[in-house]
Protein backbone atom coordinates (compact mmCIF):
# COMPACT_ATOMS: atom_id res chain seq x y z
CA UNK A 1 0.00 0.00 0.00
CA UNK A 2 1.41 3.67 -0.78
CA UNK A 3 1.04 6.38 1.56
CA UNK A 4 -0.60 9.72 1.04
CA UNK A 5 2.03 12.66 -0.71
CA UNK A 6 1.27 14.78 2.26
CA UNK A 7 1.61 15.29 5.99
CA UNK A 8 -1.80 17.16 6.43
CA UNK A 9 -5.25 17.72 4.99
CA UNK A 10 -5.25 21.28 4.55
CA UNK A 11 -7.60 21.03 1.27
CA UNK A 12 -8.31 18.81 -1.45
CA UNK A 13 -6.59 20.89 -4.07
CA UNK A 14 -3.22 19.42 -2.45
CA UNK A 15 -4.45 15.69 -2.82
CA UNK A 16 -3.50 13.96 -6.37
CA UNK A 17 -5.59 11.08 -7.86
CA UNK A 18 -3.84 8.17 -5.87
CA UNK A 19 -4.14 10.18 -2.41
CA UNK A 20 -8.65 10.04 -2.94
CA UNK A 21 -8.26 6.48 -4.24
CA UNK A 22 -6.13 5.31 -1.15
CA UNK A 23 -8.90 7.46 1.29
CA UNK A 24 -11.27 5.35 -0.38
CA UNK A 25 -10.05 1.87 -0.13
CA UNK A 26 -9.04 2.47 3.28
CA UNK A 27 -12.12 3.91 4.32
CA UNK A 28 -14.20 0.49 2.69
CA UNK A 29 -12.34 -1.62 5.54
CA UNK A 30 -13.62 0.99 8.20
CA UNK A 31 -17.03 1.07 7.15
CA UNK A 32 -16.95 -2.64 7.55
CA UNK A 33 -15.30 -2.23 11.08
CA UNK A 34 -18.18 0.65 11.96
CA UNK A 35 -20.69 -2.63 11.28
CA UNK A 36 -19.55 -4.72 13.29
CA UNK A 37 -20.54 -5.80 16.81
CA UNK A 38 -17.63 -3.91 18.54
CA UNK A 39 -17.39 -0.72 16.21
CA UNK A 40 -13.60 -0.40 17.97
CA UNK A 41 -10.27 -1.03 16.66
CA UNK A 42 -6.64 -0.16 18.83
CA UNK A 43 -4.57 1.12 15.90
CA UNK A 44 -3.98 4.93 17.45
CA UNK A 45 -3.66 3.84 21.15
CA UNK A 46 -0.83 6.12 21.27
CA UNK A 47 -1.79 8.82 19.42
CA UNK A 48 -3.83 12.03 20.69
CA UNK A 49 -5.86 14.15 18.95
CA UNK A 50 -6.73 17.84 19.57
CA UNK A 51 -10.11 18.75 17.93
CA UNK A 52 -9.90 22.59 18.05
CA UNK A 53 -13.49 24.27 16.77
CA UNK A 54 -13.57 27.90 16.29
CA UNK A 55 -16.49 27.52 14.56
CA UNK A 56 -19.85 26.39 15.66
CA UNK A 57 -19.95 22.70 14.24
CA UNK A 58 -22.33 19.84 15.42
CA UNK A 59 -21.80 16.77 12.84
CA UNK A 60 -18.55 17.33 11.78
CA UNK A 61 -17.17 17.62 15.18
CA UNK A 62 -19.30 14.46 16.56
CA UNK A 63 -18.14 12.91 13.10
CA UNK A 64 -14.56 13.09 13.75
CA UNK A 65 -14.61 12.68 17.38
CA UNK A 66 -16.83 9.00 16.62
CA UNK A 67 -14.25 8.64 14.10
CA UNK A 68 -11.07 9.10 16.03
CA UNK A 69 -12.75 7.34 19.28
CA UNK A 70 -13.28 3.89 17.21
CA UNK A 71 -9.89 4.38 16.34
CA UNK A 72 -8.81 4.23 20.26
CA UNK A 73 -7.22 7.72 19.88
CA UNK A 74 -6.45 10.28 23.30
CA UNK A 75 -9.31 12.48 22.25
CA UNK A 76 -9.47 16.61 23.55
CA UNK A 77 -11.57 18.95 22.45
CA UNK A 78 -12.01 22.73 22.46
CA UNK A 79 -14.12 25.21 21.74
CA UNK A 80 -13.58 28.81 21.01
CA UNK A 81 -17.09 29.99 23.24
CA UNK A 82 -15.39 28.48 26.17
CA UNK A 83 -11.71 29.71 25.89
CA UNK A 84 -9.07 31.93 26.49
CA UNK A 85 -9.76 33.35 22.39
CA UNK A 86 -11.99 35.29 24.25
CA UNK A 87 -9.49 36.76 26.29
CA UNK A 88 -7.31 37.42 23.39
CA UNK A 89 -4.73 34.92 22.70
CA UNK A 90 -3.42 34.34 19.44
CA UNK A 91 -4.18 30.95 17.25
CA UNK A 92 -0.62 30.14 17.29
CA UNK A 93 -0.35 30.41 21.15
CA UNK A 94 -3.72 28.63 21.71
CA UNK A 95 -2.14 26.01 19.40
CA UNK A 96 0.86 25.71 20.64
CA UNK A 97 -0.43 25.87 24.66
CA UNK A 98 -2.07 22.42 23.29
CA UNK A 99 0.58 21.04 21.49
CA UNK A 100 2.88 21.15 24.68
CA UNK A 101 0.79 19.25 26.54
CA UNK A 102 1.93 16.62 23.82
CA UNK A 103 -0.83 16.23 20.96
CA UNK A 104 0.28 14.32 17.66
CA UNK A 105 -3.12 15.82 15.34
CA UNK A 106 -4.88 18.61 15.15
CA UNK A 107 -8.47 18.74 13.86
CA UNK A 108 -9.55 22.69 13.32
CA UNK A 109 -12.52 24.60 12.22
CA UNK A 110 -11.57 28.24 12.22
CA UNK A 111 -13.98 30.74 10.31
CA UNK A 112 -10.49 32.31 8.77
CA UNK A 113 -9.93 30.60 5.20
CA UNK A 114 -6.61 29.45 5.11
CA UNK A 115 -6.38 29.10 8.89
CA UNK A 116 -5.29 25.47 8.50
CA UNK A 117 -2.37 26.28 5.88
CA UNK A 118 -1.13 29.27 8.17
CA UNK A 119 -1.12 27.08 11.23
CA UNK A 120 0.92 24.04 9.16
CA UNK A 121 3.93 26.34 9.12
CA UNK A 122 4.00 27.20 12.59
CA UNK A 123 3.15 24.23 14.53
CA UNK A 124 4.66 20.52 14.61
CA UNK A 125 1.43 18.55 13.94
CA UNK A 126 0.11 16.92 11.74
CA UNK A 127 -3.56 19.34 10.77
CA UNK A 128 -6.66 18.31 9.41
CA UNK A 129 -8.80 20.90 8.17
CA UNK A 130 -12.51 20.23 9.64
CA UNK A 131 -13.50 23.45 7.62
CA UNK A 132 -11.93 27.25 7.24
CA UNK A 133 -14.07 29.60 6.17
CA UNK A 134 -15.63 29.86 2.86
CA UNK A 135 -12.31 27.99 1.45
CA UNK A 136 -12.30 24.12 1.88
CA UNK A 137 -13.79 21.18 3.59
CA UNK A 138 -11.59 18.44 2.35
CA UNK A 139 -13.46 15.73 4.45
CA UNK A 140 -16.99 16.50 3.31
CA UNK A 141 -15.75 16.58 -0.21
CA UNK A 142 -13.83 13.06 0.29
CA UNK A 143 -17.41 11.76 2.17
CA UNK A 144 -19.63 13.26 -1.00
CA UNK A 145 -17.44 11.30 -3.86
CA UNK A 146 -17.14 8.15 -1.81
CA UNK A 147 -21.21 8.08 -1.09
CA UNK A 148 -21.30 9.05 -5.12
CA UNK A 149 -18.97 5.94 -5.70
CA UNK A 150 -20.86 3.88 -2.98
CA UNK A 151 -24.35 4.44 -4.83
CA UNK A 152 -23.32 4.48 -8.35
CA UNK A 153 -20.66 2.44 -8.56
CA UNK A 154 -17.94 5.06 -9.89
CA UNK A 155 -17.21 9.16 -9.76
CA UNK A 156 -15.59 9.47 -13.04
CA UNK A 157 -17.44 10.22 -15.87
CA UNK A 158 -20.60 11.10 -13.84
CA UNK A 159 -22.63 14.31 -14.29
CA UNK A 160 -23.20 16.56 -10.59
CA UNK A 161 -24.46 19.88 -9.87
CA UNK A 162 -24.17 21.94 -7.00
CA UNK A 163 -27.28 24.05 -6.09
CA UNK A 164 -27.89 27.03 -3.66
CA UNK A 165 -25.02 29.39 -2.35
CA UNK A 166 -21.97 28.61 -4.22
CA UNK A 167 -20.31 31.96 -3.01
CA UNK A 168 -20.04 31.03 0.72
CA UNK A 169 -19.73 27.35 0.41
CA UNK A 170 -16.44 25.29 1.40
CA UNK A 171 -18.43 22.55 0.88
CA UNK A 172 -18.96 23.10 -2.99
CA UNK A 173 -15.07 24.18 -3.44
CA UNK A 174 -13.73 21.04 -2.06
CA UNK A 175 -16.55 18.96 -4.01
CA UNK A 176 -15.17 20.52 -7.36
CA UNK A 177 -11.84 20.03 -6.48
CA UNK A 178 -12.49 16.77 -5.84
CA UNK A 179 -15.00 15.86 -8.50
CA UNK A 180 -12.82 16.91 -11.45
CA UNK A 181 -10.03 15.35 -10.36
CA UNK A 182 -11.81 12.26 -10.48
CA UNK A 183 -13.04 12.80 -13.53
CA UNK A 184 -16.37 13.77 -13.06
CA UNK A 185 -18.25 16.77 -14.60
CA UNK A 186 -19.51 19.62 -12.59
CA UNK A 187 -21.97 22.10 -12.55
CA UNK A 188 -22.90 24.74 -10.30
CA UNK A 189 -26.75 26.60 -10.39
CA UNK A 190 -27.96 29.44 -7.94
CA UNK A 191 -28.82 33.02 -8.07
CA UNK A 192 -26.19 34.97 -9.91
CA UNK A 193 -25.39 36.80 -7.01
CA UNK A 194 -24.65 33.95 -5.09
CA UNK A 195 -22.08 32.10 -7.93
CA UNK A 196 -18.40 33.56 -7.52
CA UNK A 197 -17.40 35.75 -10.60
CA UNK A 198 -14.52 33.38 -11.75
CA UNK A 199 -16.06 29.86 -10.63
CA UNK A 200 -15.92 28.82 -14.65
CA UNK A 201 -11.85 29.22 -14.40
CA UNK A 202 -12.08 25.93 -12.36
CA UNK A 203 -13.70 24.67 -15.19
CA UNK A 204 -17.19 24.22 -14.02
CA UNK A 205 -19.84 25.45 -15.81
CA UNK A 206 -22.95 27.87 -14.56
CA UNK A 207 -26.76 27.20 -15.11
CA UNK A 208 -29.49 29.30 -13.52
CA UNK A 209 -32.00 27.32 -14.72
CA UNK A 210 -32.65 24.50 -12.06
CA UNK A 211 -34.64 22.28 -13.80
CA UNK A 212 -32.44 22.48 -16.89
CA UNK A 213 -29.83 21.62 -14.25
CA UNK A 214 -31.18 18.62 -12.80
CA UNK A 215 -32.30 16.98 -16.08
CA UNK A 216 -28.53 17.23 -17.08
CA UNK A 217 -27.11 15.65 -13.92
CA UNK A 218 -26.65 12.54 -12.20
CA UNK A 219 -26.74 13.87 -8.79
CA UNK A 220 -27.73 17.08 -7.68
CA UNK A 221 -25.97 18.24 -4.55
CA UNK A 222 -28.07 20.52 -2.48
CA UNK A 223 -26.46 23.33 -0.44
CA UNK A 224 -28.15 25.53 2.61
CA UNK A 225 -28.47 29.27 2.29
CA UNK A 226 -25.74 30.43 4.56
CA UNK A 227 -28.13 33.11 5.78
CA UNK A 228 -25.14 33.67 8.91
CA UNK A 229 -22.28 34.47 6.29
CA UNK A 230 -24.66 36.99 4.88
CA UNK A 231 -24.07 41.25 5.55
CA UNK A 232 -26.22 41.85 2.83
CA UNK A 233 -29.14 40.63 0.67
CA UNK A 234 -28.25 38.12 -1.86
CA UNK A 235 -31.63 37.17 -3.50
CA UNK A 236 -34.79 39.23 -2.67
CA UNK A 237 -36.93 37.14 -0.33
CA UNK A 238 -36.39 33.41 0.89
CA UNK A 239 -39.86 32.77 -1.01
CA UNK A 240 -38.60 33.69 -4.61
CA UNK A 241 -35.57 31.54 -3.76
CA UNK A 242 -37.63 28.18 -2.70
CA UNK A 243 -39.54 28.99 -5.89
CA UNK A 244 -36.77 29.48 -8.41
CA UNK A 245 -33.65 26.81 -6.28
CA UNK A 246 -36.24 24.98 -4.14
CA UNK A 247 -36.35 21.05 -5.26
CA UNK A 248 -39.55 19.46 -4.38
CA UNK A 249 -41.05 16.25 -4.80
CA UNK A 250 -42.97 17.25 -8.14
CA UNK A 251 -40.48 18.58 -9.83
CA UNK A 252 -38.09 15.59 -8.73
CA UNK A 253 -40.79 13.16 -10.18
CA UNK A 254 -41.02 15.00 -13.21
CA UNK A 255 -37.36 14.58 -14.30
CA UNK A 256 -37.01 12.02 -17.13
CA UNK A 257 -34.64 10.10 -14.62
CA UNK A 258 -33.97 9.04 -11.32
CA UNK A 259 -31.25 11.35 -10.16
CA UNK A 260 -29.17 11.07 -6.82
CA UNK A 261 -29.83 13.86 -3.98
CA UNK A 262 -27.40 14.99 -1.82
CA UNK A 263 -27.42 17.37 1.25
CA UNK A 264 -24.38 18.13 3.46
CA UNK A 265 -26.49 19.18 5.81
CA UNK A 266 -27.80 20.94 8.36
CA UNK A 267 -31.14 20.87 6.11
CA UNK A 268 -33.38 24.08 5.92
CA UNK A 269 -36.27 21.26 4.92
CA UNK A 270 -38.94 23.43 2.95
CA UNK A 271 -36.32 26.32 1.76
CA UNK A 272 -33.56 24.27 -0.76
CA UNK A 273 -35.59 20.80 -0.62
CA UNK A 274 -38.99 19.73 0.54
CA UNK A 275 -39.36 16.78 3.45
CA UNK A 276 -40.55 14.86 0.73
CA UNK A 277 -37.56 14.47 -1.25
CA UNK A 278 -34.95 14.34 1.83
CA UNK A 279 -36.88 11.81 2.83
CA UNK A 280 -37.07 9.74 0.18
CA UNK A 281 -35.25 6.85 -1.59
CA UNK A 282 -33.48 8.84 -3.78
CA UNK A 283 -32.02 10.90 -0.68
CA UNK A 284 -28.74 9.39 0.24
CA UNK A 285 -28.70 11.91 3.12
CA UNK A 286 -27.91 9.85 5.85
CA UNK A 287 -25.22 7.42 3.61
CA UNK A 288 -23.20 10.77 3.29
CA UNK A 289 -23.22 11.04 7.40
CA UNK A 290 -22.32 7.16 8.04
CA UNK A 291 -19.67 7.73 5.32
CA UNK A 292 -18.52 10.52 7.16
CA UNK A 293 -17.30 8.44 9.84
CA UNK A 294 -15.56 5.94 7.97
CA UNK A 295 -13.83 8.88 5.64
CA UNK A 296 -12.72 10.51 8.74
CA UNK A 297 -11.55 7.52 10.11
CA UNK A 298 -9.32 6.93 7.27
CA UNK A 299 -7.66 9.91 6.73
CA UNK A 300 -6.71 9.84 10.51
CA UNK A 301 -5.29 6.28 10.16
CA UNK A 302 -3.27 7.56 7.04
CA UNK A 303 -2.10 10.66 8.32
CA UNK A 304 -1.58 9.14 11.90
CA UNK A 305 0.84 6.64 9.90
CA UNK A 306 3.28 8.90 8.19
CA UNK A 307 3.93 10.88 12.19
CA UNK A 308 7.45 9.67 13.15
CA UNK B 1 19.18 -15.07 -3.41
CA UNK B 2 19.03 -18.52 -3.02
CA UNK B 3 15.94 -20.35 -2.39
CA UNK B 4 15.85 -24.03 -1.14
CA UNK B 5 12.43 -26.01 -1.73
CA UNK B 6 11.66 -28.04 1.97
CA UNK B 7 7.81 -29.61 0.57
CA UNK B 8 6.75 -30.22 -2.55
CA UNK B 9 3.20 -30.55 -3.75
CA UNK B 10 2.48 -34.06 -2.71
CA UNK B 11 4.22 -33.90 0.95
CA UNK B 12 1.78 -30.96 1.05
CA UNK B 13 -1.01 -32.80 0.20
CA UNK B 14 -0.25 -35.15 2.81
CA UNK B 15 0.09 -32.33 5.58
CA UNK B 16 -3.45 -31.24 4.62
CA UNK B 17 -5.01 -34.57 4.80
CA UNK B 18 -3.72 -35.15 8.11
CA UNK B 19 -4.28 -31.59 9.50
CA UNK B 20 -7.99 -32.35 7.96
CA UNK B 21 -8.27 -35.73 9.79
CA UNK B 22 -6.69 -34.34 13.49
CA UNK B 23 -9.26 -31.00 13.13
CA UNK B 24 -12.20 -33.87 12.87
CA UNK B 25 -11.07 -35.70 15.74
CA UNK B 26 -11.69 -32.88 17.97
CA UNK B 27 -14.22 -30.78 16.46
CA UNK B 28 -16.32 -34.14 14.98
CA UNK B 29 -19.20 -32.68 13.17
CA UNK B 30 -18.09 -28.82 13.29
CA UNK B 31 -21.23 -27.73 14.61
CA UNK B 32 -20.40 -25.57 16.91
CA UNK B 33 -16.99 -25.24 15.01
CA UNK B 34 -15.42 -22.24 12.49
CA UNK B 35 -12.13 -22.17 10.54
CA UNK B 36 -10.99 -18.37 10.60
CA UNK B 37 -8.14 -17.87 7.66
CA UNK B 38 -6.05 -14.62 9.15
CA UNK B 39 -5.22 -12.21 5.87
CA UNK B 40 -4.03 -12.42 3.99
CA UNK B 41 -1.92 -15.77 3.49
CA UNK B 42 -3.96 -17.94 5.88
CA UNK B 43 -7.11 -17.81 3.48
CA UNK B 44 -5.29 -19.81 0.96
CA UNK B 45 -4.86 -22.86 3.98
CA UNK B 46 -8.07 -22.59 5.16
CA UNK B 47 -10.13 -23.06 1.41
CA UNK B 48 -8.27 -25.98 1.17
CA UNK B 49 -9.13 -27.46 4.38
CA UNK B 50 -12.94 -26.48 3.65
CA UNK B 51 -12.83 -28.04 0.60
CA UNK B 52 -11.02 -30.97 2.10
CA UNK B 53 -13.66 -31.52 4.80
CA UNK B 54 -16.09 -31.55 2.64
CA UNK B 55 -14.58 -32.96 -0.62
CA UNK B 56 -12.79 -36.45 1.66
CA UNK B 57 -15.11 -36.51 4.56
CA UNK B 58 -18.49 -35.50 3.53
CA UNK B 59 -18.20 -33.00 6.61
CA UNK B 60 -20.11 -30.08 4.69
CA UNK B 61 -20.81 -26.20 5.61
CA UNK B 62 -18.25 -26.02 7.60
CA UNK B 63 -18.50 -22.03 8.66
CA UNK B 64 -15.19 -19.92 7.10
CA UNK B 65 -14.56 -16.27 8.02
CA UNK B 66 -11.63 -14.35 6.56
CA UNK B 67 -10.07 -11.81 9.35
CA UNK B 68 -7.67 -8.95 8.70
CA UNK B 69 -5.80 -8.15 11.53
CA UNK B 70 -3.67 -4.75 10.42
CA UNK B 71 -5.80 -2.73 12.53
CA UNK B 72 -5.10 -4.29 15.56
CA UNK B 73 -1.31 -4.62 14.84
CA UNK B 74 1.12 -3.46 17.56
CA UNK B 75 3.84 -1.95 14.56
CA UNK B 76 1.62 0.92 13.68
CA UNK B 77 3.80 3.45 13.02
CA UNK B 78 6.75 1.38 13.97
CA UNK B 79 7.66 -0.43 10.24
CA UNK B 80 9.16 1.57 7.31
CA UNK B 81 5.96 0.38 5.39
CA UNK B 82 2.48 1.65 5.78
CA UNK B 83 0.05 -1.29 7.15
CA UNK B 84 -1.89 -2.67 4.29
CA UNK B 85 -5.38 -3.61 4.79
CA UNK B 86 -7.27 -6.82 3.31
CA UNK B 87 -11.12 -7.75 3.43
CA UNK B 88 -12.26 -8.83 6.77
CA UNK B 89 -15.35 -11.26 5.87
CA UNK B 90 -16.97 -13.04 8.93
CA UNK B 91 -20.92 -13.16 8.22
CA UNK B 92 -21.64 -15.19 11.23
CA UNK B 93 -21.54 -14.52 15.36
CA UNK B 94 -18.98 -16.20 16.73
CA UNK B 95 -19.97 -16.15 20.21
CA UNK B 96 -20.00 -19.37 22.32
CA UNK B 97 -18.27 -20.73 18.97
CA UNK B 98 -15.27 -23.18 19.03
CA UNK B 99 -12.59 -20.87 16.51
CA UNK B 100 -10.05 -22.52 15.02
CA UNK B 101 -7.04 -19.52 13.76
CA UNK B 102 -5.51 -20.50 10.36
CA UNK B 103 -2.42 -19.34 8.95
CA UNK B 104 0.47 -20.09 6.41
CA UNK B 105 3.55 -19.48 9.05
CA UNK B 106 4.11 -19.05 12.35
CA UNK B 107 7.06 -16.61 13.14
CA UNK B 108 7.36 -14.39 16.19
CA UNK B 109 3.92 -15.32 17.22
CA UNK B 110 2.61 -11.03 17.01
CA UNK B 111 -0.37 -11.64 14.06
CA UNK B 112 -1.56 -14.29 16.41
CA UNK B 113 -1.70 -11.74 19.42
CA UNK B 114 -3.22 -9.35 17.51
CA UNK B 115 -5.96 -11.54 15.63
CA UNK B 116 -6.99 -13.07 19.43
CA UNK B 117 -7.65 -9.00 20.36
CA UNK B 118 -9.57 -8.70 16.70
CA UNK B 119 -11.66 -11.65 16.97
CA UNK B 120 -13.22 -10.25 20.15
CA UNK B 121 -15.25 -7.53 17.93
CA UNK B 122 -17.33 -10.35 17.01
CA UNK B 123 -17.90 -12.40 20.26
CA UNK B 124 -16.53 -13.89 22.66
CA UNK B 125 -15.45 -17.57 21.59
CA UNK B 126 -15.87 -20.46 23.75
CA UNK B 127 -12.45 -21.66 22.70
CA UNK B 128 -9.87 -20.99 20.01
CA UNK B 129 -7.42 -22.82 18.68
CA UNK B 130 -4.31 -22.14 16.47
CA UNK B 131 -3.28 -24.32 13.12
CA UNK B 132 -0.16 -23.43 11.34
CA UNK B 133 1.15 -24.77 7.99
CA UNK B 134 4.66 -23.99 9.11
CA UNK B 135 5.85 -23.08 12.09
CA UNK B 136 9.21 -21.65 12.67
CA UNK B 137 10.23 -22.84 16.26
CA UNK B 138 12.64 -20.85 18.40
CA UNK B 139 11.55 -17.51 16.60
CA UNK B 140 9.26 -16.16 18.96
CA UNK B 141 8.20 -13.62 20.84
CA UNK B 142 5.21 -14.36 22.17
CA UNK B 143 4.19 -17.29 24.51
CA UNK B 144 2.11 -18.88 21.37
CA UNK B 145 2.06 -22.19 20.08
CA UNK B 146 -0.14 -23.79 17.35
CA UNK B 147 -2.12 -26.50 18.59
CA UNK B 148 -2.35 -28.16 14.98
CA UNK B 149 0.90 -28.47 12.95
CA UNK B 150 1.63 -29.27 9.73
CA UNK B 151 6.21 -28.75 9.35
CA UNK B 152 8.21 -27.67 12.37
CA UNK B 153 11.24 -25.95 10.82
CA UNK B 154 13.84 -24.44 12.11
CA UNK B 155 15.13 -21.26 10.29
CA UNK B 156 17.50 -18.50 10.95
CA UNK B 157 16.07 -14.89 10.88
CA UNK B 158 18.16 -13.79 7.93
CA UNK B 159 16.22 -16.61 6.36
CA UNK B 160 12.38 -16.41 4.63
CA UNK B 161 9.96 -19.32 4.57
CA UNK B 162 7.30 -19.13 1.73
CA UNK B 163 4.65 -20.70 1.21
CA UNK B 164 3.33 -21.30 -2.56
CA UNK B 165 -0.50 -22.25 -2.62
CA UNK B 166 -1.62 -23.60 -7.04
CA UNK B 167 -4.47 -21.08 -6.44
CA UNK B 168 -2.22 -17.99 -5.92
CA UNK B 169 1.50 -18.97 -7.45
CA UNK B 170 0.25 -21.98 -9.98
CA UNK B 171 1.73 -24.48 -7.48
CA UNK B 172 2.02 -25.83 -4.29
CA UNK B 173 5.48 -25.81 -2.46
CA UNK B 174 7.42 -24.48 0.56
CA UNK B 175 10.38 -22.81 0.11
CA UNK B 176 13.19 -21.65 2.32
CA UNK B 177 14.81 -18.08 1.08
CA UNK B 178 17.42 -16.43 1.82
CA UNK B 179 16.71 -12.52 1.90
Amino acid sequence: MSELSVNHLLGIKYLNKEDIELIFQTADHFKEVINRPIKKVPSLRDITIANLFFENSTRTRLSFELAEKRLSADVINFSAASSSVKKGETLIDTVSNILSMKVDMVVMRHPNPGAGIFLSKHVNASIINAGDGAHEHPTQALLDSYSIRERLGEVEGKKIVIVGDILHSRVALSNIFALKLQGAEVKVCGPKTLIPKYIESLGVEVETNLRKALEWCDVANMLRVQNERMEISYFPSTREYIQLFGLNKAMLDSLSKKIVIMHPGPINRGVEITSEVADSDQAIILDQVQNGVAIRMAVIYLLASKIK
Amino acid sequence: MGQKLLLNSKEINIILHRLACQLIENHTTFEDSVLIGIQPRGVYLADRLQKILKDDYNIKDVLMGKLDITFYRDDFRRSSKPLEANKTSIDFVVEDKRVVFIDDVLYTGRSIRSALTAIQSFGRPRDIELLTFIDRRFSRHLPIQPDYNGRQVDAINEEKVKVHWKENEGEDAVYVVNK
